[in-house]
């Protein structure tokens, strides 16, 4: 694959050419070795052109992300953005195989809206809540809708990855289960942006877990932990009731964030992030100790990122520094 | 000498005209009992010049659009005095609307027609699929139909409560009486409390009917019903206060197994349906009301009418050549029968009462609690098979067989229909619409419209909307309008992959191969299981689904009625290796060729698997429109259909 087929591709991904954005995703998706170079080439391309709003989807399972993502594409697609979507569905341990059925609740019936755009991904081997393969499917999209939706698998340490990768956090929990003291105990408060009580159909249910997380939040606030910025909504994916006052709480907080500068920099600080993962799984501790420790790798992904490059890039080239460091010396 | 039951013969094709004329020709054979099938469009309420009727028009049943469709189907027959069954659920209220509108446009008063509808919408969340509102929306319908029969057509049986389909599904004989049992419990506290508090169910619970299957296992079959009748007698009196005994009777009527029917020596099949039909007559106290028993060669395509007339003579000699009318209950006493009687009973009743612990058949549907379990089962049993562990004769074992003299006549042994009946009931519908007066009709949608959103009981409205002209596309569209769309819960996710150690060899060998491809393909191997067409049973491709997450591979399961445009999409957006899909209607010849060509079209060179109830015939035409393999029902070996997976993605076959 050459660079001005990859060039090329990218073009249409901007231009929002639907096979071409699939095309893209199956490219990098692929894991095998000789296509390393065309995928770094395309997220380079398409983190440059960068125009969707990133927004993380998660919570434990079976507190109604999927159902909630759904109207949530439907509400965006409502005003005039288009979406696209990342959802994660996990892999079984045994087989290796995966039931990707989050598309079955995201797309409705009727001929098939091109303002939608739904890749399922198995989190394959990966304990956490996202796949191996999101990031760069989240990077495709976000250069091709306005609006980029994440799905997690909903377990594990979910929250904090998918951090890195989205502008944005929306944690559903559920009613009845007990979730949102579970959430302040676990001292997880610093990283959704919005608390959504799921299935609010449920009624009454719905109602008392809301106003004790709210009483939680307050108590939180008290006692140091930063909480200030959290929104709580009560939202039903099911009927639909509440989600239009989600999307509108979403929307403000972009704004909040963009008019603070607060975006910009969380954007940067979640790309320095991505790119450290990324170098980590590379090579390692001992890589990383080659190269001055966890603090100083960090510093030269931020310089990298800051001169231009795009986190894979960044991680990929200060990968190579550290694995020549590491080569004995002849 | 006991009566015997009443002989039916579920029937109806291509379009009123004909489907009238088989009528007349069954009942004139002996034949005392109309069984109406309906085609899908009919069945989920959408008009046959609708895209999404392409294909379907006329091929399970008969397409009935408006009530001069109606006029055409009961020409010359007395339905004063006949009693007709209809097998419709989400339409129900609409095709009931239009029968009492033909009664009335006949001089005859609604209250002597007799009959039964289906209107079972909670099994088709389960199994079948041709549901139109959500669930909640759905049971408020049906329980539409309940009271409007009970106070103004009292001999009518508003609900057949289907146990049948849950058996189709996979369900065993526990779960078989559990949740049928169940959903009738949720209609019938509906009921009540729209009735009010104090209302006397005895006229609701004695008219409450049940549509059941019959398995090969004819015993265990005849034990089933009787415990059936012990279940339903005591739901009566304790939770509705029935007290007349005769209000507590069950009474059903059955459509023997077509589960078990095999597409290889498709002969041996009348011999499984004569016994069946056993299972559900030989007991006296726990007999069937009706009977209406498949054709033996169901499992290849349409039955012709001598197919149907050969299954309508089993029942007349069973009945009257045999001395089983003339005899008591034969299993009254029997320690055996009873024994496995209360064990069934026991095992019911305490799975009857985990569904009510999660809050109801409703919650239970929603949640996807039943649908899991049935799934499960459905796995179970195929896994039997494919092991040997359960015989099935001249398929896994005695397969050695002489060439059928059934099947070598020059049609392929079944009845096809003449694909020109769609393009004839869309004209026909065309004349329909310039014919009738716009402003009845938009009155009469408003009237419907507003019914719906008021809560107030849809019949009325729906048979004013029957007398005004409007179709049924129109009246399932105002439906959907006032409810919304819904898509069942598959059941797929929650069941269990086989773990490593109930594994045979031959599933390790493919998890390996299987994963083995990611070489090949530079990840996962992806496939898309598909069902387009407005066919709702989705056994087959679930159970394709789940085999094929079991041996390795990420799939994309979309649920039912899906359509070209939509799996095109879905095979482009998820970038799938490999498409595989299932129909059961016949819509194959329409669907799948437009499906590799739009697949085509938007660059796509996936390659295309498809199965279902495909003859012969046109299983040549399909592999030359570009398919890679057809898989009918005697492909019951779904590892080996995993081996083919992998040989097409591995480039080698």
């Amino acid at each position: 694959m050459d660079s001005a087929f990859v060039a090329g591709l990218a073009a249409r991904v901007i231009a929002r050419d639907r096979p071409s954005i699939a095309a893209a995703l199956n490219l990098v998706e692929d894991r095998r070795p000789s296509q390393r170079a065309a995928q770094r080439e395309l997220l380079r391309l398409v983190d440059r052109a960068r125009s969707a709003r990133r927004i993380g989807i998660t919570g434990p399972p079976g507190a109604g992300k999927s159902t909630l993502c759904a109207a949530l594409a439907r509400a965006f697609i409502g005003r005039g953005q288009s979406v696209g979507v990342v959802a994660v569905d996990p892999s079984s341990p045994k087989s290796g195989g995966a039931l990707l059925g989050d598309r079955v609740r995201i797309v409705r019936e009727g001929a098939p809206d091109p303002r939608l755009f739904v890749r399922s991904l198995a989190a394959g081997g990966d304990l956490g809540g996202l796949s191996r393969a999101a990031p760069g499917c989240i990077a495709v999209l976000a250069a091709s809708a306005d609006v980029v939706l994440v799905e997690t698998v909903g377990v594990g340490q979910s929250e904090v990855e998918v951090a890195r990768e989205v502008d944005l956090t929306v944690v559903v929990v559920q009613p009845s289960s007990g979730d949102a003291l579970q959430f302040l105990k676990a001292g997880l408060f610093e990283i959704p942006d919005v608390v959504v009580i799921g299935k609010s159909d449920l009624g009454d249910v719905a109602q008392r877990a809301e106003a004790e997380l709210r009483h939680a939040l307050g108590v939180a606030a008290q006692v140091g932990v930063d909480n200030g910025e959290v929104a709580v909504a009560c939202a039903s994916g099911l009927t639909g009731a509440g989600i239009d006052g989600l999307a509108d709480a979403i929307e403000a907080r972009f704004v909040a964030l963009d008019e603070s500068g607060a975006l910009g920099l969380r954007r940067r600080e979640g790309d320095v992030a991505r790119a450290f993962f990324a170098l980590v799984r590379r090579v390692g501790e001992v890589g990383l100790d080659a190269l001055g420790g966890e603090d100083a790798a960090r510093a030269r992904i931020a310089t990298a990122i800051e001169a231009g490059g795009s986190p894979l890039d960044a991680a990929l080239t200060i990968a190579d520094a550290s694995i020549a460091l590491l080569r004995p010396s002849r | 000498m006991d009566r015997p039951w009443i002989f039916r013969t579920y029937s109806g094709h291509s379009t009123p005209e004909a489907s009238n004329e088989l009528y007349r020709t069954n009942l004139a054979k002996g034949q005392t009992g109309l069984s109406v099938a309906f085609d899908l469009p009919t069945q989920t309420g959408i008009d046959a010049d609708d895209p999404q009727a392409r294909g379907e028009v006329g091929k399970v049943g008969v397409p009935i659009g408006h009530l001069g469709d109606m006029r055409a189907l009961f020409d010359s027959i007395p339905i004063e005095k006949m009693n007709t069954s209809m097998t419709i659920n989400s339409t129900a209220p609409w095709l009931l609307a239009l029968y009492v509108a033909l009664a009335e446009e006949r001089e005859i008063a609604p209250k002597v027609l007799q009959g039964t509808t289906q209107n079972d919408v909670l099994k088709e969340f389960l199994a079948r699929g041709t549901y139109v509102a959500p669930p909640a929306a759905s049971v408020r319908l049906t329980v539409d139909v309940i009271t409007f029969t009970v106070a103004h057509v009292p001999d009518w049986n508003p609900m057949n409560v289907c146990s049948y389909h849950l058996q189709e599904a996979g369900a065993t004989p526990v779960q078989e009486l559990a949740y049928s049992v169940a959903n009738a419990i949720q209609i019938l506290d509906s009921t009540r409390e729209r009735l009010g508090p104090g209302a006397d169910m005895s006229p609701v619970f004695s008219r409450m009917s049940f549509f059941v299957n019959a398995g090969i296992r004819f015993v265990e079959e005849t034990c089933k019903m009787r415990a059936f009748t012990r279940l339903w007698d005591r739901l009566g009196k304790e939770r509705y206060g029935v007290t007349d005994e005769k209000a507590r009777r069950f009474r059903y009527g059955v459509q023997v197994n077509s589960l078990g029917l095999t597409e290889r020596q498709p002969e041996n099949n009348i011999v499984r349906i004569v016994l069946e039909a056993l299972g559900v007559t030989l007991s006296k106290d726990a007999r069937c009301r009706a009977l209406q028993l498949p054709a033996w060669n169901e499992a290849l395509g349409l039955p012709r009418p001598w197919d149907q007339q050969w299954s309508l003579r089993i029942q007349q000699i069973l009945a009257f050549e045999t001395d089983l009318l003339e005899h008591e209950d034969l299993f009254a006493g029997s320690h055996v029968v009873e024994k496995r009687v209360s064990a069934l009973c026991d095992e019911a009743w305490a799975e009857v009462e985990e569904v009510q612990r999660r809050g109801g058949a409703l919650v239970a549907i929603e949640s996807g609690y039943i649908k899991s379990k049935l799934v499960e089962s459905n796995a179970r049993r195929l896994s039997a098979i494919e092991r040997g562990e359960q015989t099935v004769v001249g398929v896994n074992k005695y397969v050695e067989t002489a060439v059928s003299p059934l099947t070598a006549s020059g049609d392929g042994g079944i009845l096809v229909v003449d694909p020109a009946v769609q393009a004839r009931q869309t004209a026909k519908l065309a004349t329909h619409r310039a014919s009738r007066s716009a402003s009845d009709v938009s009155r009469a949608i408003d009237g419907l419209r507003a019914a719906l959103t008021k809560g107030d009981n849809v019949m009325p409205a729906s048979i004013a909307a029957a007398k005004a002209g409007v179709t049924t596309g129109e009246w399932g569209t105002v439906l959907r309008d006032v409810f919304g769309d819904y898509r069942a819960p598959t059941g797929i996710g929650g069941a269990p992959v086989m773990r490593a150690g109930e594994a045979s060899p031959s599933l390790t060998m493919l998890r390996a191969e299987v994963k083995a491809l990611e070489s090949v393909l530079g990840r996962r191997a992806k496939i898309l299981v598909g069902k387009p067409g407005l066919d709702g049973h989705s056994n087959g491709a679930e159970q394709i689904a789940l085999k094929a997450r079991d041996v390795g591979f990420d799939v994309v399961y979309e649920g039912i009625r899906s359509t070209p445009e939509r799996i095109v999409a879905s095979a482009l957006e998820e970038g799938v290796h490999l498409v595989g899909l299932s129909i059961l209607s016949g819509s194959h010849r329409e669907l799948v060729p437009e499906i590799v060509q739009r697949l085509r079209e938007a660059g796509l060179d996936v390659p295309v698997v498809v199965g279902g109830i495909i003859p012969e015939v046109d299983e040549t035409a399909l592999l030359a429109a570009g398919v890679r393999r057809v898989y009918t029902p005697k492909d019951f070996e779904l590892d080996g259909i995993m081996r083919d997976l992998v040989a097409i993605l591995r480039g080698g076959a």
